[in-house]
């Protein structure tokens, strides 16, 4: 009895550490989830605002078309890139070397000449006459403006030179410079300009890929697993099967993407890069995730519904879809959408099927080349600029507030529709 | 019209078809249901069956066919010293008269012959869209039809409909089936070309891997050596990283939910947790090149050591991360599995908590735990992006984890993104990376779900 009243204290205490132990580890992995946030928040909420400069352009006839001019062909063919070049030299007329005015050009954004073009194309009443309008920054520029450039470094290491940094200033000073909301983001497809770049071509595309991966995997994989679950003999063959879906939920996904290379691009001639490949690799890729939860969401259905059915002299099929199928439902569905979430974040198959081409053109339909937002998001990850990284987070933002809402979503109707018998 | 508004007018007929096959039965026996061998909507469900089935079919054939019929009359009538170029020549050709005939960049100057092999290849198609356009709709029409003509009292219309979904039930499930039978055959076939240039041997034994092949015989250092080791060494030694932030996490993780934690406590933590599993690799990618990895570099150099910014750590330090989800609820389905009896007979022998768990359920578990750290082990073996993202590019064969080392998937993505040839040893052996990546992946899968079932079996 004094041996074990010894050793209380001791063994006490490794209770108390080991639940400590649990404890941390537990913490740490909370840690992990609200460092990983905060360090993509931190990095990409500022690519929601853009800076903007404000241009007294004159709509100088000479060098777009006379006034009154209204073919559109005439308006379009205009120097517009003169006309940006010129505001900026009336703006700054003590810059006059080539090199400084090479510099001064480069504070606004390629855009801004198109942005010019449109608004001339749109109302041609207003060659020969003097607006003030506001146009997209360089992304250097953004960037200095929002603070990531840092300003101690020697004048060479900097993408802002210092009489560049002094004509900025000059502008804040008369209240030429202001952050708005970046409706480019949303509005664009992909640019090798940041400020000009935005995510709606590759959600489209996404869009797309997740539709024809839906209409093939829910139907294909419900119905395969009605008939492992209601139909099937039990036999050789049966087995069979049900291994082999078991084994290709945790093949690598990169693997199903050599297959789409091989399957549909080499052999049936498909064409890269478009969302009708992609929505088919995806269908192979989530059909065991579909076919494990359908068939988990068959099993809960009580066999006593089954026999009922039976007894009043349904067929078995009759069975299955009035009565077994309807109760299933939810719990499929439950299952599709987590199947479509993991379809909507995966990269690695759809790079080998050719997803990762630069497209700025906004894909109208599943044949179209187009980019998915996590190619978009590894495509920009890449890039070199300071301003691709906080666009990179943000459209690491706009996945995951997609795929908490399906989640969210799933948990909604597994909490409606869960009914325990 | 486009292929979309064929699909959409057959539907449409289908819809049809339903309606009059429908209300025939109905007609025959004059609103007497009871006297139909089969409910009405079956007969409707058969006609309209037998309007789009068949026709469904014919023009999966037809598009299945039509590229190389149209290819092979366009080439026909090609001049005869064309039709006798080499395969890749005429291929370009035939690129060039597909491009005219729809109106995009040529690569070569038009002449005379390939405007008109154009004109001839344009004017093929549109026979040939005609054509199958004609075939479906009077197949569709004519199938319906008769389907609707043989509807009949005593016809077993139920039985018939039921065969056609057993059939689809069937056909779905064997599916995958053909998915594994597509990749091992779409791998293998790549595989075997490349093992006819580079030798099994040197494949697997080989210890040096610089997979730039020459373009030109005589080019200085691009000898081209397919050596897998280092890439082998390589993904060890992140799966190793992975594996030892992820499974005392992920274990510990699981016994205080499982054993520990109250209720509040686990409905609050267990749903974040699960938010790491559904982040996108992508997303992990990119944490660990632009936070972890210049995290560890920093670290390394106030420490006096040489980190590569691209370092084994960092790449499996977040790959740890991602799994710890993955062996927490795998970990956590086998300790509930073990029978509360066992935790009663420990705690009426006067044994504490923590040594129940230490004695008597870790032990008790321990197969299912080993076969979960088995399938993430597989999971971390064939992730793809954080290691693409995070990991180095060059082959290094070393054991050191502040080096910068390979994978097989990087491997993989960097031979295959970008231009194609699938003549060269340099694709074909993505193929062949990908071959011992699907056999390495399904040998520990199978390993897994065995132990993981006869451990199940144990205790039921």
């Amino acid at each position: 009895m004094t041996r074990v009243e010894k050793s209380l204290a001791r063994r006490y205490r490794q209770e108390r550490n080991f639940k400590r132990l649990g404890l941390g580890a537990i913490l740490l992995g909370l840690l992990f989830v609200s460092f990983l946030f905060i360090s993509i928040f931190a990095n990409g909420y500022t690519a929601f605002q853009q800076t903007f400069i404000k241009l007294d352009v004159f709509y100088d006839p000479e060098m777009i078309a006379p006034v009154g001019e209204t073919d559109p062909d005439v308006l379009s063919a205009g120097n517009y890139g003169g006309l940006v070049k010129a505001t900026m030299r009336e703006l700054f007329p003590s810059v006059t070397s080539r090199r400084d005015k090479k510099k001064l050009y480069g504070l606004i954004s390629t855009g801004a000449r198109f942005q010019i073009r449109e608004r001339v194309m749109q109302d041609p009443s207003v060659i020969g006459q003097r607006e003030s309008i506001w146009v997209p920054a360089d992304d250097d520029v953004d960037m200095l403006i929002k603070g990531h450039i840092d300003l101690n470094l020697p004048e060479s290491d900097r993408r802002i030179k210092d009489d560049q940094l002094s004509w900025i200033q000059g502008m804040q000073e008369e209240g030429r410079v202001e952050k708005r909301f970046n409706t480019t983001f949303f509005t664009a497809g992909d640019s090798r300009e940041p400020e000009l770049s935005g995510i709606k071509g590759a959600a489209v595309g996404s869009f797309f890929t997740l539709l024809i991966c839906l209409a093939i995997s829910f139907p294909v994989g419900v119905a395969a697993a009605v008939y492992l679950e209601e139909v099937a003999p039990k036999n050789r063959w049966t087995d069979l099967i049900e291994v082999n879906i078991n084994n290709l939920a945790a093949v690598p996904s990169i693997v199903f993407g050599l297959l789409g290379l091989a399957v549909f691009i080499n052999f049936f001639g498909l064409p890269r890069s478009v969302p009708l490949v992609g929505g088919l690799v995806l269908a192979l890729m989530t059909l065991p995730t579909i076919i494990i939860a359908s068939r988990a969401a068959l099993k809960s259905v009580p066999p006593s519904i089954r026999e009922a059915a039976l007894g009043v002299g349904a067929s078995p099929m009759q069975t299955i879809t009035h009565h077994v199928l309807p109760l299933a439902l939810p719990g499929m569905l439950t299952g599709t959408i987590i199947g479509m979430a993991q379809a909507l974040g995966e990269t690695a198959p759809l790079l080998m099927i050719g997803m990762v081409a630069f497209i700025v053109d906004i894909p109208g339909g599943a044949m179209d080349p187009s980019a998915v937002l996590p190619v978009q998001i590894y495509l920009w990850a890449d890039s070199p600029e300071r301003a691709f990284v906080e666009r990179t987070s943000a459209a690491i933002m706009v996945l995951l507030a997609f795929l908490i809402s399906m989640n969210l979503l799933a948990v909604w109707l597994r909490k409606k529709f869960e009914r325990r018998w | 019209m486009h292929t979309s508004t064929l699909i959409i007018v057959l539907l449409g007929l289908m819809s049809l078809a339903y309606y009059m096959g429908r209300k025939r039965s109905l007609n025959l026996v004059s609103g007497r249901v009871r006297d139909l061998h089969s409910l009405p909507s079956y007969y409707g469900l058969l006609t309209a069956l037998w309007c789009g089935i068949p026709a469904i079919l014919l023009l999966v054939v037809w598009i299945s066919f039509e590229g190389s019929v149209v290819t092979g009359l366009v080439v026909d009538s090609l001049p005869q010293e064309t039709q006798n170029l080499p395969p890749e020549r005429l291929n370009l050709v035939l690129n060039d008269i597909r491009n005219l005939a729809t109106g995009d960049i040529v690569s070569t100057t038009v002449d005379e012959n390939m405007q008109q092999a154009a004109d001839h290849y344009a004017r093929l198609q549109g026979i040939s869209h005609m054509a199958m356009f004609v075939a479906a709709l009077s197949l569709a029409i004519l199938a319906g039809f008769i389907a609707h003509r043989s509807i009949s009292r005593q016809q077993r219309a139920r039985n018939r409909v039921e065969k056609a979904v057993n059939f689809f039930l069937l056909s779905s499930s064997t599916l995958a089936i053909f998915t594994t039978i597509g990749i091992v055959l779409s791998v293998l076939f790549e595989s075997l070309r490349f093992f006819q240039q580079i030798p099994v041997t040197d494949f697997i034994f080989g210890l040096e891997w610089s997979p730039q092949t020459a373009i030109r015989a005589d080019q200085v250092g691009s000898s081209g050596v397919f050596g897998a080791i280092p890439l082998f060494a390589g993904t060890f030694l992140i799966t190793l990283i992975a594996m030892v932030v992820a499974v005392p996490i992920g274990l510990l993780s699981a016994i205080y939910m499982a054993e520990y934690a109250g209720r509040h406590f686990r409905s609050l933590a267990k749903p974040v947790l699960e938010v790491l599993a559904g982040i996108p690799t992508v997303v992990y990618g990119f944490f660990a090149a632009l936070t972890v990895a210049p995290f560890f570099r920093d670290l390394g150099a106030s420490l006096g050591l040489g980190v590569s910014s691209e370092s084994a750590l960092a790449a499996g330090v977040v790959m740890g991360i991602m799994i710890i989800p993955f062996v927490s609820s795998l970990s956590d389905d086998v300790i509930n599995a073990v029978p509360q009896a066992m935790r009663d007979g420990s705690y009426g022998l006067g044994a504490t908590r923590s040594e129940t768990i230490r004695q008597v359920i870790i032990p008790a578990a321990l197969p299912g735990i080993v076969g979960g750290v088995l399938l993430a082990v597989s999971r971390a073996i064939g992730e793809t992006m954080i290691v693409v993202m995070a990991a180095g590019l060059s082959a290094n064969l070393t054991a050191n984890p502040l080096e910068a080392v390979t994978t097989v998937t990087v491997q993989i993505v960097t031979l295959l993104v970008g231009d194609q040839e699938f003549d060269s040893a340099k694709t074909l052996a993505a193929f062949a990376l990908a071959l011992v990546l699907f056999v390495i992946t399904l040998a520990l899968n199978m390993i897994a779900l065995h132990i993981v079932r006869k451990y199940r079996e144990q205790y039921e």
